[in-house]
């Protein structure tokens, strides 16, 4: 698919990309629902506006990386994935079943376009500067960029990572906070406050960049920001909605590990196609 | 008996690294601010550019491995066997071994003869703990040489490897040109009525063992079998056939090491006796290295008597013997 810049396409590819997951979860009747759709937005962004990538394995151009360390989120991936042509759309559609390149969390092996496996959470950001110290030894100007949960937040090793990409300057990551504001037992500032997160961020070192994470607007002029951000690595604090684009999916707890039924599924669609 | 020469695993481990580093650029080090004791320093003064100390954050240094790993590099992460299998433990498994990423984990102070430092930096458990994990190779070295060229080997072999090296200096059995071959055991001695498996420290004692057997007419074999993962599944077996009873000895846990490796092997495949010689108290002590090899059971003498006991449970085993009135 060709590069936009264009806010209207963009919003088009994403709405078709939250059919892709409602679908997919719906068939696997499981999956994390809630997370890929407040994740969506960004991921469309990164992949069809902005990161140098091809799914043809002998594309040797500057690539740029993608890390879903909030690998939950995957069913948001693998709809990028799919549609960037890394493998057929007809896989989406088995999705966490027997025998399927699609694992309930990323699992590199089986999956093209996945770089490596996420899901014990915590373990994307390290990952993705090891990759980002890579490209600077190789002096690239090949990026980084790395998803990461609230919730996820709470695993004393994003810290030390946050640490490392701070120490070793590696303004090549880029880091998206999907800031949806749940986790699986309920709201985050209830089962384990990370507030002031931003300062925290900038305390360990980075550029903070706050945004509305379905905005795609902000999101790209953040990663422009980004960029231009020199001797530090960014972070892009986005507010999300657990759930976007469905409205009786949006900030609903019950909604971060359970897929949608026949009924949800019509209704989320039709919601979809008026939207 | 000629003159034991000693000499430390991870001065070999430090001296190899900074070798590979020479030769080829894309090997990368890290370490959790133990460079000092891993002798990764070694490298670290020689290629500061890629050395990446991690400070205390061994979770951080092995997802960041793998990183690297994915970007093309050939990283080696070293810290103690402790933080490296037990508190990095999950970032092992996903982070490298899932996705059988090409990171070379190097850990030093394996084992009780850790010594003074006391029970929990003493790791007895990393092996078993490395061992179950998915697409990664277990290599316990048993001397200096060995670590050298095991570090050589698999630095050109894809995919993640674990080699424990040890704080203690070790004697010299191998010769300096020794050349490694992962999945592969040594046979060091022959013998015919039981066979001696041993890894790392236990190896010269299975041979200090052996002599000693020899004495009372026990012909032991002992066999090197530095690689736990993949076993020497043929050497192995070979063993069982020709001398019918086997003694493992590893300074590590009873449960879940070499030899458990090597009972899972015998017993699928051609039950003999299998008698274990390693750590069977709970946790070690402080003390000197000796004194703790002494009082927890990994010594000459332990394997001497686990041979004496493997041999004659064979006898009790043989056709046309009734067991009942053996043990009666």
């Amino acid at each position: 698919m060709q590069k936009t810049r264009d806010i209207g396409k963009l919003k088009e590819i994403a709405k078709n990309l939250r059919k892709d997951i409602l679908r997919m979860l719906h068939t696997a009747g499981s999956g994390h629902t809630g997370g890929s759709l407040s994740a969506i937005d960004i991921l469309a962004t990164l992949y069809f506006s902005r990161m140098r990538h091809s799914p043809d394995p002998s594309f040797s151009g500057p690539r740029d990386r993608f890390i879903l360390s909030k690998g939950h989120g995957a069913p948001a991936l693998y709809a990028v994935l799919a549609e960037s042509g890394y493998f057929d759309k007809k896989h989406l559609m088995t999705l966490r079943k027997m025998n399927s390149i699609l694992s309930g969390h990323p699992y590199s092996p089986s999956t093209p376009g996945v770089e490596v496996c996420t899901g014990s959470l915590g373990q994307g950001l390290s990952i993705a500067n090891g990759m980002a110290m890579a490209l600077k030894l190789n002096k690239t100007d090949e990026k980084v960029f790395c998803m990461m949960g609230d919730g996820e937040t709470q695993e004393g090793q994003v810290w030390e990572a946050a640490m490392t990409a701070a120490h070793y300057k590696l303004d090549n990551v880029t880091a998206f906070l999907d800031n949806n504001g749940l986790q699986i037992d309920g709201v985050v500032k209830d089962i384990m406050g990370i507030e002031p997160i931003g300062d925290k961020w900038r305390a360990f070192g980075w550029e903070v960049f706050e945004i509305d994470g379905h905005d795609f607007g902000q999101i790209l002029d953040a990663l422009d920001k980004a960029d231009r951000t020199k001797g530090k690595p960014s972070l892009i604090w986005a507010h999300t909605v657990k759930g976007k684009g469905v409205s009786f999916m949006e900030n609903k707890v019950g909604y971060h590990g359970k897929a949608p039924d026949k009924d949800e599924l019509d209704r989320a669609m039709a919601e979809l196609d008026a939207a | 008996m000629t003159e034991v020469k000693m000499k430390s695993l991870r001065d070999a481990y430090g001296q190899a690294l900074a070798e590979l580093g020479a030769e080829n650029e894309n090997i990368v080090v890290l370490d959790s601010d133990l460079s000092g004791s891993t002798r990764t320093s070694v490298f670290a003064a020689r290629f500061p550019e890629r050395f990446f100390n991690m400070g205390v954050a061994e979770q951080d240094m092995i997802s960041t491995a793998a990183g690297l790993a994915a970007a093309g590099k050939i990283p080696f992460a070293s810290t103690f066997a402790v933080f490296a299998s037990g508190r990095a433990w999950d970032q092992v498994r996903q982070s490298v071994c899932m996705g059988r990423m090409n990171v070379k984990i190097v850990a030093s102070h394996g084992g009780i003869t850790v010594g003074e430092d006391g029970p929990t930096h003493q790791a007895l458990e990393d092996i078993a703990l490395m061992r179950v994990m998915p697409n990664i190779s277990v290599i316990v070295p048993a001397d200096a040489h060995e670590t050298a060229a095991a570090v050589r080997a698999v630095a050109g072999i894809d995919g993640p490897f674990y080699i424990r090296t040890a704080r203690d200096k070790f004697p010299v059995l191998l010769p300096e040109d020794f050349s490694f071959t992962p999945g592969k055991g040594t046979l060091l001695r022959e013998g015919s009525d039981v066979a001696i498996v041993a890894c790392g420290i236990m190896v010269s004692k299975a041979l200090e063992a052996a002599e000693l057997l020899s004495a009372e007419g026990i012909s032991a074999a002992v066999v090197n079998m530095s690689t736990i993962k993949p076993l020497d599944e043929e050497l192995t077996l070979s063993l069982a056939a020709s001398a019918g009873a086997i003694v493992t000895a590893e300074e590590h846990s009873v449960i879940g090491g070499l030899g458990s490796a090597v009972a899972e092997v015998i017993s699928e495949n051609d039950p003999v006796p299998v008698v274990r010689v390693g750590m069977r108290a709970a946790v070690g002590s402080s003390g000197k290295p000796d004194e703790l090899l002494n009082k927890f059971g990994m010594t000459t003498e332990m394997v001497v008597s686990a041979a004496r006991k493997a041999t004659g449970m064979k006898k009790e085993k043989a056709p046309g013997r009734s067991r009942t009135v053996l043990s009666g």
